[in-house]
């Protein structure tokens, strides 16, 4: 068997003095499309942030690629839940400039092979044109797929996307899992996707990584999609709903939508 | 007007500060720690007041309380900066601290309008060297910590997953912040700092220019506004503070304009 891409071993990691990972265990194959699906507050960005080695865990490990890389060292691109951004008045091409030179000290002055590394990365999510204006006045997709260019910059080989649909219309969903997986599926890169939302992942994802109440559940859609996986994970009974090919995970009884809230109002 | 020693010192003063603060403010602004420096400035001010009072120079109690400020704030950056109501708790008590410390001044007067609105014009030959070397540090100092600055302050969540120590920037940025409102007070005063420091550059970023232009612009603003108030002062007999203030005021609004006649 392969090493795995990434691999946790009774991991536990706490945010805010809650755990909200408990002696979590898992192991990531190369290659694979994975989605990370749970409420919030389930702990996608706290599995995300042990990964990266900014959390360190209260116990177990998370390895890559079978090492204990030091921080800012491992073959991770890294898009993190889009906030309020400060570049403003700056184009978008210098934001993603930022990110490849940030690592070393000087000038941010750009070489010609470090432009021409930022124009690489533009152009693999097809970005180049809109990266000339001000950051500011692009959408929120737009700016999506800037940082997406950024995390595709040093050649990783695991890409950690954390919530890359917010914010999107399902039109847009649909758009920016296809370029993420096509990228994926090109460069034979890891990628872990967290979402609200599983629909829109439909027909990309190879496996689901479920959180809840502290557990993970890994397996493919049709393994952990189910009425009795979920409701063993969550401890309480929940229901897995299909219809019209989408799925959606609701609190016994239907009072509660645990999953795709958003989808449910598309679909009414 | 260049016949006097006087205004040649202030020449070159005011070259010196617009120089330091194209590129801090470039950051401050793009950061959005702008009100920021304007509490350092105001601790400053305590300083610089406590040292009068013992006998030593305003600027070294200045520089020394603004850059020990500025490193506490960015050790507590999550914590201090961006929290208004800590920020303007602090500069109230700086203030206040500064006037018990001239109270006891027998030359209250004179020394607070000076630290308070500048005194450009009083400027010794002798402590250009000092400026001189200050500025020159400041700007090599933030030369060398720009790339990772910039990445930290774009982007902090990536930055931090890639290596970069956001604490460690955030402490050694604001002690460069202490420096260059130290050296800006000298030429506008404790109250307009900001002109010099925060208007050229938020002018500078609101014209798009990229990182290495726009710093560079923010400091051509900056001079344009620091000299072009010390002439006006000469021409009309007013303070060169309020002619540098209306200067900052008249560049960031002509800025304005053209940013919103090209559509940004």
């Amino acid at each position: 068997m392969s090493i795995p891409a990434i691999e946790a071993e009774q991991l536990s990691v706490s945010y805010g003095g809650r755990r909200v990972l408990d002696q979590v265990s898992f192991a990531i194959e190369p290659g694979s499309f994975v989605a990370v699906l749970g409420g919030n507050g389930a702990g996608k960005t706290s599995l995300f942030r042990a990964i990266l080695g900014l959390t360190i865990p209260e116990q177990g490990y998370v390895r890559v690629e079978g090492q204990n890389f030091g921080k800012g060292r491992m073959p991770v691109g890294y898009m993190p839940q889009m906030r309020r951004m400060v570049a403003g008045q700056l184009s978008g091409w210098h934001m993603v400039a930022a990110a490849l030179q940030g690592r070393t000290w000087g000038l941010p002055w750009c070489s010609a092979r470090a432009r021409a590394e930022v124009d690489a990365a533009l152009d693999a999510v097809d970005a180049r044109d809109l990266a000339m204006r001000p950051v500011m006045s692009l959408s929120g997709g737009e700016r999506q797929r800037l940082l997406l260019a950024q995390a595709l910059l040093d050649q990783p080989r695991i890409l950690l996307l954390d919530e890359p649909l917010a914010s999107l219309d399902p039109a847009r969903m649909r758009e920016t899992t296809r370029r993420i997986y096509d990228l994926a599926r090109e460069r034979r890169l890891t990628v872990l996707f967290s979402t609200h939302d599983i629909n829109p992942l439909m027909g990309f994802m190879d496996h689901v990584l479920y959180l809840a109440h502290g557990k993970v559940l890994l397996g493919s859609v049709d393994d952990v999609m189910t009425t009795p996986a979920l409701s063993a994970l969550y401890g309480a009974p929940v229901e897995v709903v299909r219809a019209d090919g989408r799925l959606f995970v609701v609190a016994d009884g239907g009072a509660d939508t645990l999953h795709c809230c958003d989808c449910a109002e598309h679909t009414r | 007007m260049f016949a006097y020693e006087f205004m040649r010192t202030a020449f070159v003063a005011a070259f010196l500060a617009a120089f330091v603060c194209g590129p801090v403010g470039w950051f401050l602004v793009l950061r959005g720690q702008s009100f920021a420096s304007h509490a350092l400035s105001h601790v400053g001010f305590a300083g610089a007041a406590a040292a009068l009072l013992w006998g030593q120079p305003a600027f070294l109690g200045f520089g020394l309380s603004a850059v020990l400020s500025g490193m506490g704030m960015g050790m507590a950056s999550d914590r201090v900066i961006g929290r208004d109501v800590m920020i303007g708790l602090v500069l109230s008590l700086a203030m206040g601290t500064g006037a018990l410390c001239l109270h006891f001044l027998t030359r209250s007067a004179g020394a607070a309008t000076a630290l308070l609105f500048g005194d450009i014009l009083g400027i010794s030959p002798s402590s250009l060297y000092w400026l001189g070397v200050l500025a020159i540090g400041c700007v090599a100092g933030l030369a060398v910590m720009s790339r990772p600055l910039l990445f930290a302050s774009l982007q902090p969540e990536v930055a931090e997953a890639k290596g970069v120590n956001l604490r460690l920037l955030d402490v050694l940025f604001l002690a460069l912040v202490g420096i260059a409102s130290a050296m800006c007070s000298q030429i506008t005063g404790v109250l307009l700092v900001f002109t010099l420091m925060v208007a050229p550059a938020a002018a500078s970023l609101r014209l798009g220019f990229g990182p290495m232009q726009g710093m560079v612009v923010a400091s051509a603003l900056a001079l344009f506004e620091a000299w072009g108030g010390l002439c006006l002062s000469w021409l009309s007999d007013c303070p060169a503070s309020f002619w540098i203030a209306l200067l900052g005021s008249v560049v960031f609004a002509t800025a304005n304009g053209v940013a919103h006649l090209r559509g940004r």
